[in-house]
């Protein structure tokens, strides 16, 4: 009888627990590469990202990276896009945007970038999203964004800056100008995540 | 491996083969509730762990057109915060030609030991010469055009940390403000004023 108690019948237990390994595996979404990785700076803030409903601006090396959650909206904003900008993108085209990772290129040299494969995608250098004054592409991506969320989702998008931590200010504050000029006064800014006490 | 199967069968047949199936029907499922064990940890740690951080920051309204006249507040009770190039920090308390006592402009660092602590007993010492909570510290943050990101952030999450109730951001620069971050010596009119 004492000796049959030391080993105990762990089926159940093995069942539990794959079971919840299946769980936090399909739970868990793939990390889509990024097109241009940045090194954020730390901060002490816990405020976590929203999971939708965000536009992401990546900014590194002067260059403005644009993301947008959420597959609907990016199928629409793109469509948005190419008819202000008279480039049209085919149902492959759009339905391949939407799963895409953040691009840095014009609107015009989109189609090049999403006809690519996602391993050559990283290879190429791009240049990043328009954002002068005369072509301010940058502006336009935002305001479609913002139009598409909320025909598709009834809310409104919200913005994140994830610049480089050693990007000058200068490029951060023409960003924040664009965002400011569309009246969005209160966006986040992506950080790392640092202990308490440093 | 006939030897291992010693034990009494009892089945009716007597054959080997029924005795020896079953021994081995349980299998020691230790070993693999580990592994499941880890692997759940692994995926629970990645999913909430994988969020990034962010940093709310609310900017003013910015309208050409808006006309209201500028909000005069008392200069007791700002701070100026001016970011350079690398990694330097001035600040000054009050006005820049007449910094209040013991606010002259002056080099700081980064992180605890450095801003953190002036800003702290600065904090301070605005409540006590208000009285009120509703009137705390004006923090303005000056990050000039060879400041990086690092910089705005982590004087950011200073503000956060220490609880300044105002701060802005502000691009104008003066003169005298530029001067400041290009020598790097802060002139001596305060004896309080170290760097």
């Amino acid at each position: 009888m004492k000796k049959k108690s030391t080993s105990t019948d762990m089926t159940a237990m093995c069942d539990v627990a794959f079971l919840l390994l299946t769980f936090f595996i399909l739970t868990a979404t793939a990390k889509v590469p990024e097109a241009m990785p940045v090194d954020t700076p730390a901060s002490t803030v816990q405020t976590k990202l929203p999971e939708k409903d965000l536009a992401t601006l990546t900014v590194g090396n002067g260059k403005v990276f644009f993301d947008v959650k959420g597959k609907d909206v990016r199928m629409r904003t793109l469509e948005l896009m190419g008819n202000k900008y008279g480039v049209t993108f085919s149902e492959d085209d759009q339905k391949q945007f939407a799963i895409m990772e953040s691009f840095g290129v014009p609107v015009q040299n989109l189609k090049q970038i999403i006809e690519m494969k996602p391993s050559d995608r990283k290879k190429v250098q791009q240049p990043g999203v328009p954002k002068d004054s005369l072509d301010n592409q940058l502006a336009d991506w935002i305001q479609n964004a913002r139009i598409a969320n909320i025909e598709l989702h009834d809310k409104e998008l919200e913005l994140a800056i994830k610049g480089d931590a050693k990007e000058e200010y200068p490029v951060i504050k023409k960003v924040m100008d664009i965002l400011q000029d569309q009246k969005i006064n209160n966006f986040s800014l992506v950080t790392g995540l640092r202990g308490k006490e440093k | 491996m006939a030897e291992l199967n010693t034990g009494d069968g009892g089945g009716k047949k007597g054959s080997k083969k029924v005795r020896s199936k079953k021994q081995n029907s349980k299998v020691d499922l230790t070993a693999m509730v580990d592994l499941a064990f880890l692997l759940i940890t692994f995926f629970m740690l990645t999913t909430t762990l994988s969020k990034p951080q962010s940093m709310n920051l609310g900017l003013p309204d910015k309208d050409p057109k808006d006309d209201t006249p500028p909000v005069k507040v008392d200069e007791n009770r700002t701070m100026t915060i001016l970011l350079g190039d690398n990694n330097k920090l001035v600040r000054y308390v009050g006005l820049l030609a007449t910094p209040v006592k013991g606010g002259a402009p002056k080099d700081f660092e980064y992180g605890k030991d450095g801003i953190r602590k002036e800003l702290l007993s600065r904090k301070a010492a605005v409540l006590q010469y208000t009285g009120t909570k509703d009137k705390g510290m004006i923090v303005i943050i000056k990050p000039s055009k060879k400041s990086n990101y690092r910089n705005l952030v982590d004087v950011l999450d200073e503000m956060a940390i220490v609880g300044v109730p105002t701060y802005a951001i502000v691009n104008e620069f003066s003169p005298e403000e530029a001067k400041l971050l290009s020598n790097g010596t802060p002139p001596a009119t305060d004896n309080t004023a170290k760097p």
